[in-house]
């Protein structure tokens, strides 16, 4: 007679006996509820480990911006947006001209590197073969070049030959830095659009390059959005290449083959002066660089949703 | 063909802790299953269009196999899920009372996963664990239960095998990834793999409907032949796979709210032959749905 414990072999005939399903049903219900307490101690530690992870994470992401809005939000004024900094020594002043120069070297560099980009996430998710995995690894290789290369590649590049430096070099150091964190993010994003969506657009007759622009953009829109967002945030922040090639100044220009300024720039400017007025400046700038990245992630969100929703 | 386990195979010790479950459930035993009002929402907000199913109140006989019917988007699928509490891990509230013998489905101290070892569930499409063999799929769940020894794994696995009517084709490729398998072998994997946690009752959502006629047959031999000894919930489009398999019939449509409601149910013949709704009537000979 079959017993809870007894589980010697037996013929197969009598695998599905009654008594056998009976038998094993038993022994699999007791070997569930015996360690069920266990399973779930070890379910509940997970999700604590997972919780606490989430927490350690978030400590010096709070940290670093609410130290920065403490120390920053004193020096918010609108003087910070309408004026040009002054003179050591003379009160008031703003950052007008690294704000404009941001947008400018962020903008040009962003105007080139997401469509370029995006163009070669399509190759790469269209093609198999030797090439697209030269052009997947490379841009994984490029993407972890420290930036201050990349500024002195442009240096090297621009810089020396002409005698002169300029916002649109730095745009092009910035564009070199995103262009390699855009493909791969597109790629991933253009990865998650199912195959069957392609078929069904190619079994309409659309052309390929068609399917691509209207059914798998479109469709990986949303993460498209995020992944270029994570670039433009990376460029906007990014100081070592525009040393190189945007110089920084302290006037207004906004021709991009002059020297410009740039928030990063002003930041490391101001921020290491010996004059509490200039570090405050500093940080007022990088509470605004900040939030500028809040606003544009925002907004690029929203725009990302509202195309989704009104699709065409 | 397998006679009743029920009463043959009833513990030759007794079970130590059989207060919630005697490895077959309550001793009446003329209803494995049993749903009391119950109505399902989906969202947040406690708004009427959110509902996915309304006050359903069915009864599942053990060792039968009950067809879930009607149209797409009734709610067949949402009341099967409510049995084993996968609404648990979707934004779905369930009300109402659900039994699976004398377990309290929804009580307060009853843990999901001891109501998910006694009801086994079989979906769509085949969903085997991608990198795992045929062997360690069939396995997955008594391994996830605690189960280790190994020999004990090896019977399971084969007995559940038999019973899917898969043992003889894999026997000599039980290393193979079980995803090289073919539509048809797969879902039947997917049914080994439900059995041999032994459930007594067992879920199927559509085992059918992305296989072909003559895989569809062997599964619908299958589901005769386990219920035998294990009670069936079947949801399905196909009405005369309802017909084929099933011993009683229940039909869902959409009420004025477009929310799912029960419409009939009884033997099966009876519904098909004899619908008390008139709804039923139309749905049965084709007009709606």
């Amino acid at each position: 007679m079959t017993t809870g414990t007894d589980i010697t072999s037996r013929d197969s005939s009598d695998l599905l006996s009654p008594e056998a399903v009976a038998r094993r049903r038993r022994i699999v219900r007791r070997a569930s509820r015996s360690t069920l307490r266990r399973r779930r101690l070890v379910g509940n530690t997970t999700r604590l480990a997972c919780y606490l992870a989430l927490v350690i994470a978030l400590i010096p992401l709070v940290a670093l911006v609410s130290y920065t809005v403490e120390r920053g939000v004193h020096g918010l004024s609108v003087g910070l947006f309408t004026q040009l900094p002054v003179p050591f020594g003379v009160p008031g002043g703003g950052v007008k001209e690294a704000i404009i120069g941001t947008l400018i070297i962020v903008g040009l560099a962003a105007v080139v590197a997401i469509p370029l980009g995006l163009s070669v996430a399509l190759f790469l998710v269209d093609r198999r073969g030797k090439l697209a995995a030269t052009i997947r690894f490379v841009a994984d290789v490029m993407s972890g070049i420290p930036s201050i290369a990349i500024g002195v590649f442009a240096y090297a590049l621009f810089v020396v030959p002409s005698h002169h430096y300029a916002g649109i070099t730095g745009s092009f150091a910035l564009a070199v830095l995103m262009l390699p964190i855009i493909v791969r993010a597109d790629e991933v994003a253009l990865r998650t659009v199912p195959e069957d969506l392609w078929d069904a657009a190619l079994a309409l007759g659309a052309r390929p390059s068609r399917v691509a622009r209207s059914v798998v953009v479109r469709t990986a829109l949303p993460g498209l959005v995020t992944g270029n967002l994570l670039a433009v945030a990376r460029a906007i922040g990014e100081t070592a290449p525009l040393l190189f090639t945007a110089l920084g100044s302290s006037l207004l220009i906004t021709n991009p083959f002059q020297p410009m300024d740039a928030m990063p720039l002003r930041i490391l400017t101001d921020g290491t002066q010996a004059e509490p007025h200039l570090q405050t400046v500093a940080w007022a700038t990088a509470l605004v660089l900040m939030a500028f990245i809040l606003v544009l992630s925002i907004v690029a969100r929203a725009f990302a949703s509202y195309a989704t929703r009104h699709a065409r | 063909m397998l006679g009743s386990p029920r009463q043959a195979g009833l513990d030759a010790e007794p079970d130590s802790d059989s207060g919630s479950d005697s490895g077959f459930g309550s001793g009446s035993g003329e209803s494995a299953v049993t749903l009391e009002h119950v109505t399902v929402r989906y969202g947040k907000v406690d708004n009427p269009k959110q509902v996915a199913v309304r006050d359903v109140s069915l009864v599942f006989p053990r060792n039968q196999v009950t067809a879930l019917l009607g149209p797409s988007g009734c709610g067949k699928t949402t009341i099967l899920r409510t049995i084993n509490r996968l609404h648990d891990h979707t934004s779905g509230r369930v009300s109402g009372a659900v039994k699976v013998g004398d377990l309290d489905v929804y009580a307060r101290d009853t843990q999901p996963e001891i109501v998910r070892t006694r009801v086994g569930m079989v979906f769509q499409r085949p969903n085997l664990f991608p990198t795992l063999s045929i062997f360690d799929n069939v396995v997955a769940g008594l391994r996830m239960n605690g189960v280790r020894n190994r020999q004990f794994l090896r019977e399971a696995a084969e007995a559940a095998l038999r019973q899917a009517a898969l043992w003889d084709s894999v026997k000599d490729r039980l290393g193979l990834l079980a995803v090289r398998l073919s539509g048809g072998q797969q879902q039947r994997l997917c049914i080994a793999r439900a059995l041999a946690v032994e459930p007594e009752v067992l879920l199927l959502d559509e085992p059918c409907s992305a296989l072909d006629p003559q895989a569809s047959a062997r599964i619908e031999e299958l589901i005769v032949e386990l219920s035998s000894h294990i009670t069936i919930a079947l949801v399905t489009h196909n009405l005369f796979q309802a017909t084929r398999v099933s011993h009683r019939t229940a039909v869902f449509l959409l009420d004025d709210q477009n929310s799912g409601t029960l419409v009939e149910d009884g033997p099966t013949f009876d519904v098909f032959q004899s619908p008390k709704d008139p709804r039923t009537q139309a749905y049965v000979s084709g007009t709606i749905g």
